[in-house]
């Protein structure tokens, strides 16, 4: 599904991914941990696409295609997802009309027939109720004045909505409630398929106890300087960065 | 909102596509103007003498007048003696009186505009409640109006202005010019003498107007200028929402629009005025485009009665309006909300004036200014509270969103109070579309144009959904059209 190969980025003139590569291949989940400003969020705004993410050497491939040069709404149509760390207001526009406009938007790029209102609004609703997002939440301008926890949960219900190949879902934890935690996690295991993949960055176990991870990543100065299975997610908690990544280094 | 962002989608990527000419045979007065023009206008409407002399004083003013230059307006001179001052389809010698003797081609245009003037049509297709009686103004004559027999019934009066005024010429006498006097302005007084058209508006006392009413302006023939006159009024506790929409052909030099609105709401009256313009904007490169010179005034005439004015303004190449209430009856409500979008080299000098005369009179200001590419659009509003209004209150909004760095966005208000009870709040905001909100909407799949889209009719949310719905529709799609070609 995700190959990343020897990947440098710099923002703003900084190189803050320095050779990171990974592999995700598909139907499995795999954990990012790694300490503060390791570069995580980095790494999924340039999964994304994000202009000023400058890919200065290594490769992207998503499904065996070159991603680099993508523009990111184009991403976005072949199947990436990116659950933001700090989902983004947009005022005066309803969650639901920039869900519609999103799917209708991606339907188009694929050259696929576009949900009739209907549709859409049977698929929202059920994936709405799923994850307690209530009706007001939907007609309320998108992240305006909604709680980290409701953001959060928004997040969860574009990708049901957008049903993406690979979502990366950039601390998605963090902020939820322990209820909402478990509402987010079944939402994130009623997607899992063969067909689709999970990067999920979390710097709590927690989570994962929830989510199952097939591996577990530790991201550190830019890199990935060790892999292992969920155990190595409790040996973190247990013992720290600088234990773990201490022994491997 | 799902059928909406639809039509929205099916829009984007459109340029301006009502700039086609159509091919219709014109009669013309003599260009240039003169007492003799005047005459001609006067003489083709079949006006009685009391219309000719009102004309022929307001042309004498007009020529002691000079044009206004106090806007942030910047335009060649126009030059008023290179201008016909009438133009009307060759056809159309006495006003048809019914769909059968209108010109097809005529037909066809307003189709092509997505009007329909047929009233089977309209019957046929559209649910009762959402219906639309049109008075469809073809440059200087009222080609049709709709659903007549249906307004007479419920006693409105809904009929082109030159009719109104061999039909009903007390009402005309009585209201005409009382609320923009003759001497108003320049191009209100120049309207005055040369206004050609428009619509005439009667609602009786205690009637609510069973439909909207709606005119839609066109500007057709070449060097022409356009200068149609409207005057509504609302008897006691009557009420009216009143739709205007206005198109012109893609023309490569620039034509003149002067009109006058009139209205005057009596006792317990309601006026909702709509407006969605979208004159020729010119080029991208700023050639060509309507000047667009409009006087619009509301007289809340009565006690308790209220002037609601909504406009979005996409089109022309210069807009110079202010839509304003006189706030003269105890109670009564003046509000204006606006959406003003410029791009390439469009200039907009636009806002209200609400001028609280009575007491415990209210007035709400929401205005949304969105400037892209290198144009300049501008807020100008006065807020006047006189000494006898107690208890006046006005709320005043003003936001600004920029696109780019090559254009201007400007908020001058002006706030004059002579009554220590009167209470006002202004607010304004500037701002631009964050770099975050895009790429959070591309990263979800929308591209930047319809990202731009969506935004903006997100922060015009407030006055949009002022709009009665099938124009909030046609108003939202505009709103992406417009700003197109603004994000790189
Ligand atoms: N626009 C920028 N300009 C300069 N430095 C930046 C910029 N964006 C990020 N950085 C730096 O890059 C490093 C990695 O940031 P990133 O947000 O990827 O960390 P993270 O692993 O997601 O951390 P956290 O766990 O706190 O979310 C940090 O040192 C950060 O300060
Ligand atoms: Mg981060």
């Amino acid at each position: 599904m995700l190959e990343i190969e020897d990947l440098h980025v710099s923002v703003q003139d900084k190189n803050i991914l320095k050779g990171l590569s990974l592999t995700v291949p598909a139907g499995e989940v795999h954990a990012i941990m790694g300490p503060n400003g390791a570069g995580k969020s980095t790494t999924s705004y340039t999964l994304a696409g994000r202009e000023g993410y400058e890919v200065t050497s290594g490769a992207i491939r998503f499904k065996g295609e070159d991603f680099v040069d993508l523009p990111p709404e184009e991403r976005a149509a072949k199947g990436m997802f990116l659950a933001f760390q700090s989902p983004i207001e947009i005022p005066g526009v309803t969650s639901m009309n920039f869900l519609k406009t999103a799917v209708n938007a991606q339907a188009r790029s694929r050259g696929e027939k576009e949900p009739t209102a209907v549709e859409f609004l049977k698929m929202l609703r059920e994936a709405a109720k799923k994850l307690n997002v209530t009706e007001d939440m939907l007609r309320r301008p998108l992240n305006v004045g909604f709680s980290g926890g409701e953001k959060k949960r928004n997040e969860v219900l574009q990708m049901t909505l957008l049903k993406p190949s690979l979502a990366v879902l950039d601390e998605t934890d963090s902020g939820l409630d322990i209820d909402a935690l478990r509402l987010v996690a079944e939402g994130v295991n009623a997607l899992r398929c063969p067909e689709r993949s999970f990067l999920v960055i979390t710097h709590y176990q927690r989570l994962l106890d929830y989510i199952e991870p097939d591996v577990v990543h530790i991201l550190a100065g830019g890199r990935i300087v060790k892999s292992g299975d969920k155990t190595l997610a409790r040996q973190l908690e247990d013992q720290g960065y600088d234990a773990v990544i201490g022994q491997a280094a | 909102m799902t059928q909406e962002m639809e039509t929205l989608e099916e829009f984007a990527g459109q340029k301006y596509k009502y700039g086609f000419v159509s091919d219709i045979e014109s009669e013309f007065a003599p260009k240039g103007l003169s007492e003799d023009v005047i005459r001609f206008i006067s003489a083709k409407k079949d006006e009685p003498d009391w219309m000719l002399d009102w004309r022929l004083a307001a042309y004498k003013r007009w020529q002691a007048m000079r044009e206004p230059d106090w806007a942030k307006l910047h335009y060649p001179r126009v030059d008023f003696d290179d201008l016909y001052y009438y133009a009307a389809p060759k056809s159309d010698k006495t006003s048809p009186k019914s769909l059968d003797e209108v010109d097809p081609e005529l037909l066809e245009t307003y189709k092509k505009l997505g009007i329909p003037l047929s009233e089977q049509e309209i019957l046929a297709g559209v649910e009762p409640k959402n219906r639309v009686a049109v008075d469809a103004v073809f440059d200087s004559v009222s080609v049709v109006t709709t659903f007549k027999e249906t307004l007479e019934e419920a006693g409105v009066i809904f009929c082109p202005i030159s009719e109104a005024i061999s039909k009903y010429p007390e009402l005309v006498q009585k209201y005409l010019g009382t609320v923009v006097p003759v001497t108003d302005n320049f191009y209100a007084t120049l309207n005055s003498a040369v206004f050609s058209d428009g619509s005439f508006v009667y609602i009786p006392e205690g009637v609510r107007c069973p439909m909207e009413l709606s005119t839609y302006f066109r500007i057709n023939a070449s060097n022409t200028g356009q200068f149609e006159r409207t005057l509504i009024i609302a008897d006691k506790n009557s009420y009216v929402s009143y739709l205007e929409g206005c198109t012109a052909p893609q023309r490569d030099e620039n034509q003149l629009h002067a009109a006058v609105v009139e209205l005057v709401a009596l006792e317990g009256a309601e006026i909702k005025y709509s407006t969605v313009q979208n004159w020729y904007p010119g080029d991208e490169t700023g050639k060509g485009g309507i000047y667009n010179f409009v006087t619009k005034r509301g007289d809340c005439r009565g006690d308790h009665s209220k002037i609601s004015w909504t406009q979005v303004e996409t089109g022309s190449a210069i807009t110079w309006k202010y839509p304003s209430c006189i706030l003269r009856g105890e109670n009564s409500q003046g509000e204006f909300y606006s959406i003003a979008i410029t791009n390439n080299y469009q200039q907009a000098d636009t806002g209200t004036k609400m001028i609280h005369l009575g007491k415990n009179t209210k007035s709400r200001i929401i205005s949304k200014g969105i400037s892209a590419g290198h144009s300049q659009n501008t807020y100008r509003g006065l807020v006047r509270m006189h000494s006898k209004a107690d208890g006046a209150r006005n709320f005043t909004q003003c936001d600004s969103l920029l696109m780019g760095s090559d254009c201007g966005a400007h908020t001058v208000p002006y706030i004059e109070s002579r009554n220590r009870s009167a209470m006002i709040e202004h607010e304004a905001t500037t701002s631009k579309i964050s770099e975050d909100q895009l790429f959070y909407c591309l990263s979800r799949g929308i591209d930047a144009e319809e990202a731009v889209a969506l935004i903006v009719n997100g922060f015009c949310k407030d006055v949009l959904q002022q709009l009665p719905m099938e124009f909030a529709v046609e108003a939202q799609k505009l709103v992406g059209i417009s700003l197109e070609g603004s994000v790189g």
